[in-house]
């Protein structure tokens, strides 16, 4: 499926690139990745002992992959309210520079900042992703009615892989019970790799493992925290280290 | 399973609200916002971008050596080898997920297989 050129009739009506977004779900792997990852969501939220209200409402208004994780590890494994919230709130902070960098994609000069709202609701790594790459093929003036289109069609993805991703933890032998639990790691580590293009982003993730098992041994309580401002801290030292000898 | 089971509690709901909705919509909103004054290389974002992808390290960290729920039935030798074998996996098919995902399955299940 390839989208209708600029001038097309085809992107007359708002409605019509809603579909298109809507659509374009089908034209990228990442759609798999997603499907699969909240495949995993929703197993680990049943074994963490979370209800599918609760795993299916995290996805529609956290909309956040490793946001989503990062709750219900912290949360099932005992943390307070507040630890799980700094956690999140410190992981949420990347999407502050994703949404200032995508909505200038799709504002007219005549855009008012409500009408864009929804379009920053859905913006997270996936969709920031596709819209550098969908949106030159789109009609400035279509640009939001499309990305609303395309996010509700990998939201209503997510959804559906949290619901089978649950009835399967609670009804599948532990082996493979065990196996759709291990989705999550696996998935979040590779797409993770797979996103880390400097060297700060690559030591964070390395480091970052190799340091919560370190952290744990603490006992705190702030684990995650203090493995994740260490971990970080020291990546960005290198970072830092390599544009000073540079 | 129940009707009552699948909805949970309100309690759980409100903590997801406090500790999950309102942490990353806040962010979502300063982005709408303040866009366009922010330097998206900044040092700053750069520090920042680096503790949030080792925080989630750490979670990913903690999924497998502290497991939850069926994973915990896992013996640690092959958590930690499914996991080795998909980032080998992982980097020899030059960063493919799917690969990757898909070797430390295999990894896991076989493993299990063979140790009855």
């Amino acid at each position: 499926m390839a989208l209708p050129p600029l001038d097309s009739p085809q992107w007359q009506s708002p409605g019509r690139a809603f579909a298109w977004g809507l659509r374009s779900i089908t034209q990228t792997i990442l759609t798999v990745v997603l499907f699969v990852t909240y495949l995993g969501i929703g197993a680990l939220a049943h074994d963490s002992h979370f209800s599918l209200l609760w795993a299916l409402c995290s996805t529609l208004f956290v909309w956040a992959g490793p946001a989503q994780i990062i709750l219900i590890t912290t949360l099932g494994s005992g943390a307070t309210v507040i630890q799980s919230a700094i956690a999140v709130t410190v992981s949420a902070i990347r999407l502050f520079p994703m949404v200032v960098s995508v909505l200038p994609l799709m504002r007219t000069p005549t855009t008012k900042r409500r009408e864009m709202i929804f379009a920053a609701h859905l913006t997270a790594v996936t969709l920031w992703v596709e819209c550098h790459r969908f949106l030159p093929q789109v009609p400035r003036e279509r640009r939001i009615a499309f990305v609303h289109g395309l996010g509700c069609g990998l939201v209503s993805v997510c959804l559906t892989a949290n619901t089978v991703g649950y009835f399967l933890a609670a009804n599948l032998t532990q082996t493979l019970g065990a196996a759709i639990l291990l989705l999550t790691p696996l998935s979040f580590l590779f797409s993770t790799a797979r996103n880390s293009r400097e060297v700060a982003d690559v030591v964070a993730l390395a480091l970052g493992i190799l340091l919560y098992p370190l952290a744990a041994k603490m006992n705190s309580g702030l684990d995650i925290l203090v493995s994740g401002l260490a971990a970080g801290t020291i990546a960005y030292g290198v970072h830092w280290w390599r544009e000073v000898r540079a | 399973m129940s009707f009552a089971q699948l909805i949970g509690d309100w309690h759980a709901l409100a903590v997801l609200f406090v500790a999950g909705v309102v942490p990353n919509q806040i962010w979502r909103m300063l982005g709408l916002w303040f866009g366009g004054g922010i330097d998206e290389g900044s040092e700053l974002l750069v520090w920042v971008r680096a503790v949030a992808t080792a925080i989630l390290a750490g979670v990913i960290a903690q999924i497998v050596v502290e497991p939850p729920g069926a994973l915990a039935s896992v013996p640690d030798v092959l958590r930690y080898g499914a996991v080795g074998a998909g980032l080998v996996v992982f980097l020899l098919t030059r960063r493919s997920i799917f690969a990757g995902v898909v070797a430390g399955e295999v990894f896991l299940l076989a493993g299990t297989w063979w140790l009855g």
